[in-house]
């Protein structure tokens, strides 16, 4: 598959994340919206390490990584502890305002 | 101790030991102690003077240098004294003077509550510490440090009794106009850095600032030697009370007396005329500095000697003679007499300490007062007092064989051979400073009593430390001009040209002496002594019977007043100056400064007012300018950098 294919989804799911985060009001979408994000952004970590590794086996480059590819796990590790971290917020905020709305809770700003 | 003169450190030594003693210790020290710290400090400075003097009258002269002081790049001022004629004949007249005014200091001041006592015997000796860097100083620098030195223990003496406002503005007034002065001599050291980079007088391996000007290398221009000069004259102006930085020097007489003898009469003052002419090799190559040093000298000498007719407070009218003389002094310098100058430097410090002294005796006998028309007939109660004034009176109108008459006569004779006006103008001086001086004496000696009767009953003479000085000075008074008979009257008998011969050597081999004649001279002297003698006898006769005792009129209201000058200064530069400040205080500080800094203030505030709208706490909106921000950054890198 080429690479455009890649980069034209990766696009794609971003932008989906992007207008999700802003448009959406409820804390646990916009949460998956940012996770849609980040995956999004894995992807192209992915395919692009493929991509270099491919062309170096082919003789057409020098060095071949796989740097990309552990990036891909060190963003999903942090990526878990960051959603644990946000979903204990969420909990603690409906149990205090019954509600996950994250407009609701604007009161910083006085 | 292979040479004396290696020795010279001690002299300003001394006098700094007694300022720190009797500065440190004022409160411990009795006033016994502190009188006699004070003056034997000066008294050892005097001791090691008269050695160095000897020392240097047999042939031994130069330079001890005690460390290096500043070392910049191509620049290096050492800390060093030059001992050669010239200074050693100052470090006698200083110390010798100065010894015997600490001396009457101590019975004048014995009033003074023992702290403030001391504090003034501390600023006494400070002062001679400075005067002693000042004459000893090897090169301009260190002179410039005694210069300042000495500024500043005028200005604490003269404020002395500083809770008396009026004083204090006497002192501001002194200390102000020498700053105005001193910046000039400062420009003129910077100036000779820049041309010469060197600032010592002369070295052993002809490198000095005098040196290289004597051997004409070329680096100084004559404009250059001109500016250097007139702004070290500009100095002198100030430190030397010359018009028209004079105003300060008669206010200067709200300290004690013995300091206006000491230090507005005797040494401070001629500062200016030391430098001049220790630089005289500066002044020689400049012609149109000298004719400026001269005009301006005999402008001082005629301008003090007429406001001194008429003055009726007798400290202000031997302030207003010793201006009259320093004019004198800066004449000789002006026409190339430097030894005459010098000369005259030295017959002056003696008999006007004298007088200063024996009118600090008056005032003294007559509790504080100092008006001369509340005196009169002093004569019978101060017989000692009475004498020495009426010596150093004598010596100071210039009648032989006093000392006054053959400093004076030098000056004259050699103004005359550059330019007869000058002579005329300054024998015109001479008369009118044989008159005002015997106004002075007859009217406070002479005639009847015409205080109170409360003053009568304590009228005295002065105790014995306060008259036995007043002695010694007046035998000096009479003797002191016998090192400097003229050729024409004693071939041979100018033993101080001879003395100070090498100082001014390069200076006289530039110079074609324009010798007068024998018959011209006698008839010179003669006019002049004939002048003044009329004039005392004037004088005498007309204030012993009927003193001036009412305010004056008409021209003599005008000289009363000090030519109004001090309004005319207040006219021109104290009023414009106050209202500049009042301007800048009311105007520039609080309408526009203020109102800038309290613009920035109030613009900030209310800025942020308006951006903080912005912060609406909806998460959704602050995600959108993140987004659009990051886009926009984005775009810049995308289309921008290309």
């Amino acid at each position: 598959m080429n690479i455009e294919h890649y980069i034209v989804l990766s696009v794609a799911l971003f932008c989906i994340g992007i207008v999700g985060v802003l448009t959406r009001r409820n804390a646990i979408i916009i949460f998956m919206c940012i996770e849609l994000m980040l995956n999004a952004a894995n992807l192209l970590l992915v395919a692009f390490s493929k991509m270099h590794y491919a062309a170096a086996e082919a003789g057409k480059a020098a060095t071949a990584g796989i740097d990309g590819q552990l990036f891909v796990f060190f963003i999903m590790v942090v990526a878990a502890a960051e959603v644990s971290v946000g979903l204990a917020i969420i909990v603690m905020m409906y149990r205090n305002v019954h509600s996950v709305d994250v407009n609701f809770l604007n009161r910083l700003k006085h | 101790m292979k040479n004396i003169i290696d020795l010279a450190w001690l002299v300003p030594l001394f006098p700094l030991i007694g300022f720190l003693v009797n500065g440190l210790f004022r409160r411990q020290l009795t006033k016994p102690l502190t009188a006699i710290v004070g003056s034997g400090a000066v008294l050892a400075s005097f001791v090691v003077s008269v050695l160095i003097f000897f020392a240097v009258k047999n042939g031994q002269t130069g330079t001890v240098t005690l460390f290096p002081f500043i070392n910049v790049g191509e620049l290096s001022v050492p800390f060093a004294f030059q001992i050669d004629q010239l200074s050693s004949l100052f470090l006698l007249i200083i110390t010798g003077v100065g010894f015997l005014i600490h001396v009457y200091s101590a019975a004048y001041m014995n009033s003074e509550e023992p702290p403030h006592y001391a504090r003034y015997f501390s600023y006494l000796n400070l002062f001679v510490f400075a005067m002693l860097l000042l004459v000893m100083g090897a090169n301009f620098v260190i002179l410039f440090i005694g210069w300042e030195g000495v500024g500043l223990c005028s200005y604490l003496l003269i404020g002395y009794w500083f809770r008396n406002t009026e004083y204090n503005n006497a002192a501001r007034k002194a200390f102000i106009m020498n700053r105005i002065g001193d910046v000039a001599f400062l420009l003129a050291i910077f100036w000779m850095i820049y041309k010469l980079g060197t600032v010592t007088f002369t070295t052993a391996d002809q490198k000095g600032v005098l040196d290289l000007v004597a051997q004409a290398t070329g680096q100084l221009t004559t404009a250059d030697i001109t500016g250097i000069t007139l702004l070290l004259f500009i100095g002198a102006t100030g430190k030397s009370a010359q018009i028209p930085l004079y105003t300060w020097l008669p206010d200067a007489m709200a300290g004690p007396t013995p300091v206006s003898a000491l230090i507005h009469a005797a040494t401070m003052v001629t500062a200016g005329i030391y430098m001049i002419a220790r630089s005289n090799i500066l002044y020689t190559l400049a012609p149109v500095t000298q004719g400026i040093v001269a005009a301006i000298g005999l402008a001082t000498a005629i301008l003090a000697a007429t406001i001194a007719l008429k003055q009726n407070d007798i400290k202000k009218v031997l302030a207003y003679s010793t201006v009259s003389q320093l004019g004198y002094m800066f004449l000789g310098l002006g026409v190339g007499a430097f030894t005459g100058a010098v000369f005259h430097v030295m017959t002056h410090a003696f008999f006007k300490a004298l007088l200063f002294l024996g009118a600090g005796s008056v005032i003294h006998a007559m509790h504080h007062e100092q008006d001369i028309r509340r005196m009169g007939g002093l004569k019978r109660y101060l017989p000692v007092t009475h004498i020495t004034f009426l010596l150093a009176c004598i010596a100071i109108a210039g009648i032989p064989p006093f000392s006054g008459f053959f400093s004076k006569d030098e000056i004259l004779a050699a103004a005359y051979a550059r330019n007869p006006v000058y002579y005329w103008l300054g024998a015109a001086t001479a008369l009118l400073t044989a008159f005002y001086m015997f106004r002075l004496y007859a009217t406070t000696f002479l005639g009847s009593f015409r205080g109170t009767e409360d003053q009568r009953h304590h009228l005295h003479e002065s105790p014995a430390l306060m008259t036995i000085p007043l002695v010694l000075l007046a035998v000096l008074s009479v003797a002191g001009g016998w090192v400097g008979i003229p050729e024409v009257l004693m071939p041979d008998a100018h033993a101080l040209e001879k003395f100070l011969a090498p100082i001014f050597a390069e200076s006289a081999a530039r110079t074609t002496p324009h010798a007068i004649d024998h018959q011209t001279e006698y008839l010179l002297m003669s006019i002049t002594v004939v002048g003044a003698a009329i004039a005392i006898f004037v004088a005498a006769a007309r204030y012993r019977k009927n003193p001036e005792l009412h305010e004056a009129t008409g021209f003599g209201k005008i000289l009363a007043n000090k030519w109004y000058v001090d309004e005319l200064y207040n006219f021109i530069i104290v009023r414009p100056l106050n209202w500049l400040s009042r301007f800048l205080a009311n105007f520039i500080e609080r309408d526009v400064i203020d109102w800038l800094v309290n613009g920035m203030g109030k613009a900030v505030q209310y800025t942020s007012r308006q951006v903080r709208l912005l912060q609406s706490g909806q998460v959704g909106s602050y995600v959108l300018l993140m987004v659009l921000s990051i886009l926009i950054l984005v775009a810049v890198q995308f289309f921008v950098k290309k």
